[in-house]
């Protein structure tokens, strides 16, 4: 019998922490997927960062490092100084690497450290019940937020990969969502292209995912896809920011 | 061959010949003699170096590399390594051998660049959140600088543990002749541990996180159990003139060097003097403090601050005999002569105080 679709190898069979709805499943799979696909099971390092997701330890079969907050693109530098041949990834939410992290991440990307950052953005901070991020959107409800985020009091959402695409030292940064199998089908292929361009030692990458918070966002799961496409991707553009691979 | 180096070059050397090859840091004053020494050996040895954004970034940096397997290290000052202590406590966390010499300058706040001693309690008592010690070694020479630090790479290996050297900006700034005599490491257990890909073996896991009710307790007393056994087996002290003294004084680092030309002022002295230099600050040497203290008159404690090691001599003492502090603050470094006149203040025997008069100048 041929199967088609299975759970895969570095994926880890046990019940999962995370909200009804929540992305950081889905993008987990995608990458426990790609280390199946590649066989580098064997050579590859993962960072957790503090947040939701501190906990993908608990699903990749990897070796696997915790950063204190914010701090993922330094560990990872210190490990891939010492494994540079490794692929080593950092797996951030936008709390820890477009607040508290910012000056590590935009000094990773600078210094074109060649490593895969996984941005998942969902505009939110979940683990501590639904604080504004600096990716919340304009007049978003959060608990800090709570008459909508107003750019005066609370400054505009960043959108990371723009800043980060005019430092040198960056070579692709692509935003992808979650909110459709096709959207998904792409993220997957952008993490594959954030992994090549490791591989292949072209320096930093960055691929940025719009995912769902159904559970603070105070949505169902459809309106939470819905509200990605309609209103995150407004803010967000979906599209390669910037590519190593491509003449312009 | 002995070379003529400052102390925070013979800090960097001893590191590389320990087989440090990564190195993070920051610049701050009075320590960039040593992030520059690494900038320039650390690419000669296959090494290496990264001028990080931030301490905090540098400090987690040797997170990663201590992770993966590597020997790091990270070298600030005392505001920078305010800074550190958030990936300190990490470390600690999650059991990772590191080396971070803090060359202490005057405090609190930016504070000045001349030496202090005002970091003993964020070194010895924690620094960062947690219930953690890091191992702190104590140089009080420019060779003694050198010693420790190759000693605080097999310790932070053997124990998993960050190793803080605890130096001042005179031990850092000094020049004195020094020597690397590569010496042979100890029994170092392999590093199953390390981060370096899961390739035909089970994964490991590098992490601090005990979220699970009751995990979090059992990992402390697993760290609690590994701090006796620090506590047993690796404190370090010098003793001088301490047999048959009246009175011993107890100083680390820059203020013990000025503590020992005070011991030999006073041996033509009918009354004794005697001086523990603790090399270790954690674990402090409470013993040898404790059997003194059944024997002397008082006990003196002088430090480049306002009174922090002095709590720990009186830990240790527990009342059987007075002790008393002398220090200076912001910069300030006791002479002999004023710490003779602070001896004279405190002892309670009549048979020295005219002769310590003399010896300090003022008689």
């Amino acid at each position: 019998m041929h199967s088609i679709y299975e759970r895969p190898k570095t994926f880890i069979d046990t019940a999962t922490h995370f909200c009804p709805g929540c992305g950081h499943g889905i993008v987990l799979r995608l990458i426990a997927e790609i280390i199946d696909a590649w066989g580098i099971r064997g050579k590859t390092i993962g960072l957790a960062p503090v947040g939701c997701s501190v906990l993908a330890y608990n699903y990749l079969d990897i070796d696997m490092c915790e950063a204190a907050h914010g701090r993922p693109p330094a560990v990872a530098t210190g490990i891939k100084r010492v494994h540079p041949d490794h692929i080593v990834f950092a797996y951030q939410g936008d709390g820890d690497l477009a607040a508290i992290g910012t000056a590590e991440i935009i000094h990773a990307a600078n210094r074109g450290e060649n490593i895969t950052f996984i941005f998942v953005n969902n505009a939110i901070y979940g683990m501590t019940n639904g604080q504004m991020a600096p990716t919340t959107l304009l007049g978003q409800k959060t608990a800090t937020t709570p008459s909508g985020r107003d750019a005066i009091n609370y400054g505009n959402p960043i959108r990371v990969c723009e800043l980060l695409s005019v430092l040198d030292g960056t070579s692709y940064l692509e935003r992808v969502s979650l909110s459709s199998p096709e959207n998904i089908r792409k993220t997957k292929k952008a993490l594959e292209k954030g992994f090549k361009t490791q591989r292949e030692k072209k320096g930093f990458s960055l691929i940025e995912i719009l995912s769902p918070c159904p559970i603070y966002w105070r949505m169902d799961a459809n309106e939470a896809m819905r509200y990605i496409d309609e209103e995150m991707s407004g803010t967000f553009p979906l599209g390669v920011v910037k590519d190593w691979e491509s003449k312009n | 061959m002995k070379q003529l180096l400052t102390g925070n070059e013979a800090a960097a050397e001893a590191a590389i010949v320990a087989g440090c090859r990564y190195y993070y840091g920051y610049p701050i004053t009075p320590q960039n003699e040593l992030i520059n020494y690494m900038s320039i050996r650390m690419p000669q040895v296959g090494g290496i170096f990264v001028q990080a954004e931030s301490e905090i970034a540098a400090i987690s940096m040797v997170h990663g590399s201590a992770a993966a397997g590597g020997r790091a290290m990270t070298s600030s000052s005392s505001p920078g390594i305010s800074l550190k202590q958030e990936g300190i406590s990490y470390l600690a966390g999650s059991e990772l051998p590191c080396v971070i010499v803090n060359i202490q300058r005057g405090g609190p706040g930016l504070g000045d660049i001349s030496a202090s001693q005002a970091d003993y309690f964020q070194a010895v008592k924690g620094g960062g959140h947690g219930d953690y010690h890091t191992i702190v070694l104590a140089p009080s020479s420019v060779q003694e600088m050198a010693d420790l630090v190759y000693d605080a790479f097999d310790l932070a290996d053997k124990y998993r543990i960050p190793v803080m050297i605890l130096g001042d900006a005179q031990i850092g700034q000094l020049m004195e002749p020094v020597e690397f005599h590569k010496k042979p490491k100890r029994n170092i257990p392999p590093k199953n541990w390390a981060l370096t890909g899961a390739e035909g073996r089970k994964r490991n896991i590098v992490k601090s996180f005990y979220p699970v009710k009751g995990q979090l307790e059992e990992f402390n007393a697993c760290l609690q159990r590994k701090y006796k056994a620090i506590e047993e087996h690796e404190v370090r002290y010098e003793a001088v003139n301490t047999h048959k003294a009246d009175i011993v004084l107890v100083a680390y680092g820059t203020s013990a060097r000025i503590c020992k030309e005070v011991v030999r002022k006073s041996r033509r002295l009918e009354f004794k003097v005697g001086l523990v230099r603790p090399i270790t600050l954690w674990p402090f040497p409470k013993e040898i403090i404790r059997k003194i203290s059944e024997r002397v008159q008082c006990i003196l404690t002088v430090e480049m601050s306002a009174g922090q090691m002095v709590e720990d001599v009186r830990l240790a003492v527990e009342g059987r005999c007075p002790v008393h502090f002398y220090g200076r603050t912001g910069g300030g470094v006791p002479t002999s002569s004023e710490v003779i006149k602070k001896i004279v203040e405190v002892v309670p025997d009549n048979r020295a105080v005219n002769t310590l008069l003399q010896l300090a100048g003022v008689k």
